[in-house]
Order: C-alpha cells, then structure tokens, then sequence
C-alpha cells in the first residue's frame, strides 16, 4: 500500500469482538442487564419499611449501647473466644492433615483416574455446602457442641485446601518429578523429593489462609450449636440482650483484625 | 527547537546524575546521546518530559519552558513530545490499533477514549503510519502476541502519531537483535526527515549512534564530555567517554533499566 | 598436611536448625493439645454417630420433591440477593480498590481511608452483618444484599487493590506521557493490565455469594435458607433434604456459569 495517500485508508476501527458473534454478545449484556434490573426490582424496599428501619436503629443504639462488658458476661466471652480459637486450631492442623492425602489424589498429573475422580467429588461436596450447612448435619450426628465444629471445619477445609493444593500440583513442573522418577525412586520418595519442594510454599501461604478462615468460621458456626463464640452470640440475640451482642461483637472483631495483622505478618515473613 | 541549559539532577540518594548539561537540537536532526552505563543518558532523555522531574537547570521546547509547566499545561505539552522507550511500554493486553491511538488521548475526549470512538482522521492516519512503520495487517492483533521489533514499531508509531514537535528514544534498540536495530533507526531517521522533527536517541551501541546521527553527544558522569559529528569520534573522544573502557566492552554494557523515583502516585504529572 | 575425613552424612539443616524445628513441631504439638483439652469436647455422642447418622440419612430420603414448587420462589429470592449483593458489591469495590492501591491513592490519608473500608468489611462475616441488620430492619432479603455488598467490597476490594499494585506501571507512564488525561491513562494504561485478575476476583466472590445468599435465610434473611430453616424446625426432613438438593444444584450451576466466563475473557 505505499505510494496510498491519507485519503485511501479506513477511517474506522473497532475491537475485534469477544464473542465469535456480535448477537451472542448483546444477547448475554442484555440478560445480564435485565437480570439484574428484576432482581433490583423484586427487592423493592419501601420507604415506610426504610423508615422503620432508621427508627428501629435509634432503638437499637440506645439498647445496645454502652457495650455489656460485665463479669459475668467477660467470663462468657472468655469462654466463647477461647472455644472458638481452640476450634480454628484443631481444625486447621486436623484439616491439613486430611486435605494432603485429598490433594495427592484429586492432582489429575500424577494420581489414578478412580482416585482422581473421588478426590474431586469430595472436594465439591466440601465446597458447595457453605459450613454452616454442613454443621447442622453434624450436629444432628454427634450432639452440640465442640466436637462438631471441629468435625464440621475440618471437613470443610478439604473444599479449599485440597482443592488449591491439587490445584498447585496440576500446576508444578513435572519434568522434575519424572527426573526423581527416572532414579528409580519409589512413590513415596518420588512425592517426597519432586512433589513437595515445588509446592511446599504455596502450602504454607494457603495454611496461613486456612487459619484465617478457620477462625473466621469458628466465629459463626455456633449458631447451629456447633460452639464457639458464634453460640454465645447467637443466644445473645435470642435473649434480646444487645448490650451484651454489642460487647462481643466487638471482640470478634477485634480478634479476628488481630487474627489478619498476624497472618499477614506470618506471610510475609514465610515470603 | 529544543534548548536544554544546566541541567542538574540529584537524587533524593544525593546521587548527582547530571550536572549541568546543556543540549540544543532543531530542524530534523537527530542526535545520539552516549556514554556508559550510570551516565545519566536516561535520567536526561526522561527529564525533558518530566518522567523524571529535573532539579535545576531549564528546558525549552520551542518557546515553552518546560520545568515550570502545571500539571495541566503539561499534559498538554507532553502531546508534542514523543517517545519510545527500551521496553516498549506498550499496553500488553490491548490491541495494536489502540496503542497507535493512544498516542491521540491528549486530544480526545474522555468518554469517547473509553468507548473506543476514534476520529476518522486519526484513525486514517494511524492505518497510514502503521503502514510506514511495516506493520499493516496487524491492528487487530493484541501486543503480546508480537515479536520485540515488531512491538518497537508499534511504539514508533504511537509516537509518530501524536505529531510531535520532537521525538525521544530512550535506548530503543537495547532489546532487540542487530538487524531489527537497524531497522529501527532506519525508521528513526525517516521519520525524523519526513515529519521534519528533531530525534533524540539516548543510544549505548555506538555503531548504530556514528551511522545514523547527525550530531553525537557523549556524556560521561553527568557531564558533556563530547559534542560533534559522528565523523569527529575519534578513538580518544570513545575513551574519554567511556572512561578508559574499550569501544566493544562499552557496547555490551547492559543499560540500567527505568529509574525513576520511587512511592510516587502513579497517575500526575509526576510520573 | 593433614587428611580431612570426608563427611559421612549429608544433613539438610545444621544442629541448630535441626532443633528449633524439632521445638516448632514440638510446640505445635503441645498447644493443639492444650486447646483439645480446653474443649472438653464430649465424645459419648461420637461412638454412635454413624448410627445417627444412617438414621437421619433414611429419614431424609427420598426426599421430599413434591414439595419443590413452593422452593422456587424463596431459590430465585436467594439468586437476587447474590446478584445484587455481588453487583453492588462489585461496583462499591472499584473505587475503594482504587483508592486503597498503594500506587493509585492520592494520599496517604486517603489510602489509609480505603484500607480501613476495606479491613471494616472484611473482618466480621456475612452472618453477623446479618443477625445485627436482621434487629435494625426486620427480616427479608434485603438485609442479605446489604450484607453481601459489604463483604464483597471487603473481599473484592483487597484483592483488587493487590491487583491493581501489581501492575506495570511502566505502560501506564508511557500512556501519560503521550499527554493523556488521567482518567484516559487508567483506562488505557491499568485496566486492562488487571482485566483478567477483575474477572477471577468477581467470579470467585459470585460463587461465594451464591452460597452464602443460600444460607443467609437461617438468621433471618430471606431466600431458600428461610426455607431450609422452616423445614428443619419442623423435623420435616424429607424437605430439609430437598432444599439442600436444591442448593447443591444451584450452586454447581453458578460454578459451571463463572468457569464460562472465566475461560471465555482471558
């Protein structure tokens, strides 16, 4: 084209389109967009119910403030904190544990396809039902308390630990692994020296996460009688004593910053 | 057209870059800065338009005083001055066509830049240029999936695009194999000839500097230590430039890479 | 000259290594057990679990799917709540993101302001957020959405901002440096270096907020969880079992949905 003056070029452009065909395209925005609008319309919100609302606000403030941090309550708190981050522990250890083996069968590179596809259907059992789900049925198996938030956070890490782990590994550079292997070295030992050094810090980074969402977790879960402090709060509510849910809300959420700034630090230092 | 005069930049480090430098360039000459590595020939190339803001010392681009410029006045001016970097710094992920014309943002509107609504003259005149530069056919293409050279014209071109009163390089062939260099200072030297405009081309490979400038610059720790025609390097002014290091060894010398200052917001004029 | 003996073994870690980690394993160890301990967790219930187990598992099948009709409103009530929550949620989080990016804040009052949104919205959970609006405006779901809003913006908003301080800022200089605008320069020069990053975080919030919109009913906040919730007061297990079908159902689809998306925008 050289020797073509300015006039002899085109004069529009435009991206060329994401989907293979531009109707496809509108057709998605536009459901997309209509979707939306009739989600925002079936939760119309009257203005006397808003009003309601701000007023039951003022209640609120003045039944729930100052905060109830008495002895009797402190003890309860006490209690429910130290439950909770008893929980989150042991479910994170107990939830790595049980996640590894998980994570080795559900890597598609390097387990057996039966293994592969059980792995995978726990894990997805793990991940669809949101942990509170799972604790009502545990409940309902070994009675309130403790030992079923234990049981539910521990099952419910396979859902992210493995998942992410397995994950890692169908990532890893599998030429090293088969250099291990080529030495004749045994299953275990070829998990041991080509597996874990690849992943290893990637674990750590997702254990650090773990333990974050363990304790975040081990927060509410009482709610359904699993323990914790989620439990003292739960009741709390029932018992309308807002001063009281004031008070410990206030120390979830300042366990559960301090909880953040640690692990940040942990990571980093781990980095 | 372009007067810089005593220029002086230290580092908040108090590392003294430049110590009063004094260049002027005009019609369409193109002028080759070299010199070592830690030269200050970036520092130089990038205080012009104020990537890097100079300490001291004053620059004046056809009538404008640059140094004292508002952010608005200098987004403005920075129009007129085109640049093309070592790294290409080319939006990775869009298209070739609209890193061409992101050369025209100083002109356009804002909403229309987001929707992607080119003038048709711009748009005319960027399918020329793309066409000049060798990469016709390759609008659609996103940046990533080109080759070094071929995303260097791409910046040439974004370049040529914005109609500048002058064009800047800041070593533009460091990335690239020995034939793309020559074409790129081939097209350098074009440009400069038939958009009539200065070319300053901060340069560590001193062959291609002695065969396509028309004045050569060394600089040596902050200072001038050269002004002249290629044909006037001889090998004492090289040693002197490059400080007793022979012409090969300096040739090799990796460049130092972007400097600029660091904890800065990324979007002002201090950029 | 004298011979040096040749090492016999090979250690990864000195002696000193050697023993902090073995004193790191060891105090893991030991403060699991302090924390079994102060559990007191009751085990009489353990032993017969899978017994419980099996019968709650017989009395929850078949389960129940004539009642599935009356599902389908509060599980579109649990689709809205995750759709506006995580759209309004989406859109809070852009500028929030933007101002809480180390490289894009202004200040370093702002930014220090966008951090604080950020870490507000993350630290307490959906269901407490929940509970305490459930007091303030009564039950229904627009509690959830405002629930989810705020945590998306937490969630989103973190790792938005992580994206957007990973950026090159060398494509953004050079986009401004041609004399482009501000806003021209973060349109052409930061997203869309943080596109792909946007479309992982969102899709990953999505799927978390399906599942939470369909819980969110247990405490009060409209949905299928109401339903859940009705049921299970009930015992009415064989429903209770239909829901939770119902929620596996939903929840898959919406994962199936996002991978679509995620692979379809690169």
């Amino acid at each position: 084209m050289k020797g073509a003056t300015t006039a002899d070029y085109p004069t529009q452009w435009h991206r060329p389109p994401l989907f293979s065909n531009r109707w496809v395209k509108y057709m998605i925005y536009t459901a997309l967009i209509a979707f939306f609008l009739w989600s925002l319309w079936e939760s119309r919100v009257s203005l006397d119910r808003f009003l309601i609302g701000v007023e039951g606000f003022g209640r609120l403030v003045e039944n729930a403030f100052p905060p109830n941090f008495g002895p009797e309550q402190r003890v309860r708190i006490y209690a429910g904190v130290r439950d909770s981050l008893a929980i989150a522990l042991i479910s994170t250890v107990l939830g790595i544990i049980v996640s590894i083996p998980v994570a080795i069968a559900s890597a598609e590179n390097i387990s057996h396809p039966l293994f592969y596809g059980a792995g995978r259907l726990l894990i997805s059992i793990s991940r669809s039902f949101h942990s509170l789900i799972l604790g009502i049925i545990i409940v309902a198996a070994v009675g309130f308390g403790a030992l079923a938030g234990v049981i539910t956070l521990t099952f419910a890490s396979i859902g992210f630990y493995a998942k992410l782990v397995a994950d890692e590994i169908e990532e890893m550079d599998l030429r090293q692994v088969d250099a291990i292997r080529a030495t004749g070295a045994s299953k275990p030992e070829v998990l041991v020296y080509g597996v874990l050094p690849q992943i290893f810090p990637r674990m750590v980074g997702l254990a650090v996460y773990l333990w974050d969402k363990h304790f975040r977790e081990s927060t509410i879960i009482g709610i359904v009688g699993a323990g914790g402090i989620g439990q003292t709060l739960h009741n709390s509510f029932r018992s309308y004593e807002y001063d009281f849910s004031i008070a410990i809300i206030i120390v979830i959420v300042a366990l559960v910053l301090l909880g953040e700034f640690i692990s940040l630090v942990a990571r980093r230092r781990v980095q | 057209m372009l007067e810089i005069t005593d220029l002086i930049k230290i580092y908040d480090s108090n590392e003294e870059a430049l110590s009063g430098v004094s260049v002027s360039t005009s019609g369409n000459e193109i002028v080759a800065i070299i010199g070592p590595s830690g030269a200050g020939k970036s520092t130089l190339i990038k205080c012009i338009n104020r990537l890097i803001e100079p300490t001291a010392g004053s620059i004046v681009l056809d009538g404008t005083e640059l140094t004292t410029l508002s952010e608005d006045e200098l987004r403005r001016v920075r129009r007129d001055i085109g640049m093309v970097y070592q790294e290409y710094n080319l939006v990775e992920r869009l298209t070739v066509m609209e890193n061409v014309l992101s050369g025209r943002l100083g002109y356009l509107n804002t909403w229309r830049s987001i929707l992607r609504r080119y003038p048709s003259k711009d748009v005319s005149r960027a399918y020329e240029i793309l066409d000049i530069v060798g990469m016709d056919g390759h609008e659609d293409d996103r940046v990533d999936e080109l080759s070094g050279g071929q995303r260097q014209r791409v910046g040439i071109a974004r370049a040529i695009l914005q109609d500048p009163k002058i064009l800047l390089a800041d070593e533009p062939t460091s990335s690239l194999d020995p034939e793309t260099s020559h074409a790129v200072m081939e097209l350098l030297s074009e440009t400069a000839k038939s958009n009539d405009v200065p070319v300053l081309i901060n340069i560590h490979e001193v062959e291609l500097a002695l065969e396509y400038a028309d004045q050569v610059i060394g600089l040596s720790g902050g200072k001038i230590v050269f002004r002249g025609t290629p044909d006037e390097v001889t090998e004492e002014a090289k040693d002197r430039i490059y400080r007793g290091a022979t012409p090969s060894e300096a040739a090799s010398d990796v460049s130092t890479g972007e400097s600029t200052e660091p904890n800065q917001p990324l979007v002002s004029t201090d950029l | 000259m004298a011979v040096e003996a040749t090492p016999e073994r090979w250690r990864r870690y000195d002696r000193r290594e050697r023993l902090s980690r073995f004193f790191a394993l060891l105090g893991t160890l030991i403060v699991v057990v302090l924390a079994w301990n102060a559990l007191e967790m009751r085990y009489t219930y353990l032993w017969d679990a899978h017994d419980q187990l099996y019968d709650m598992f017989g009395r929850m099948t078949p389960p129940d799917v004539a009642s599935s009709p009356e599902l389908v409103g509060p599980l579109i009530e649990s689709v809205h709540i995750a759709v506006l929550g995580t759209g309004f949620g989406v859109l809070m989080s852009i500028p929030v993101a933007y101002i809480a990016a180390e490289n894009t804040a202004r200040n370093r009052l702002v930014n220090g302001f966008g951090k604080f949104v950020i870490v507000a919205a993350r630290s307490v959970d959906v269901i407490i957020w929940v509970l305490v609006l459930v007091v303030l405006f009564g039950p229904g779901p627009l509690v959830s959405i405002i629930a989810l809003s705020f945590r998306s913006i937490g969630f989103i908003g973190k790792l938005l901002a992580e994206a957007i301080e990973e950026i090159d800022p060398a494509q953004v200089r050079a986009v401004a440096g041609t004399g482009a605008g501000r806003i021209q320069a973060v349109a052409y020069g930061i997203v869309p270096q943080i596109k792909p990053a946007f479309i992982s975080i969102v899709t990953y919030r999505w799927d978390s907020n399906v599942r939470s919109a369909t819980i969110v009913g247990l405490v009060g906040g409209g949905g299928i969880g109401e339903a859940l919730q009705a049921s299970m007061s009930v015992y009415a297990w064989r429903e209770v079992s239909m829901v939770l079908l119902i929620i596996l159902g939903v929840v898959l689809f919406s994962e199936w949905i996002s991978s679509f998306f995620r692979e379809k925008i690169r």
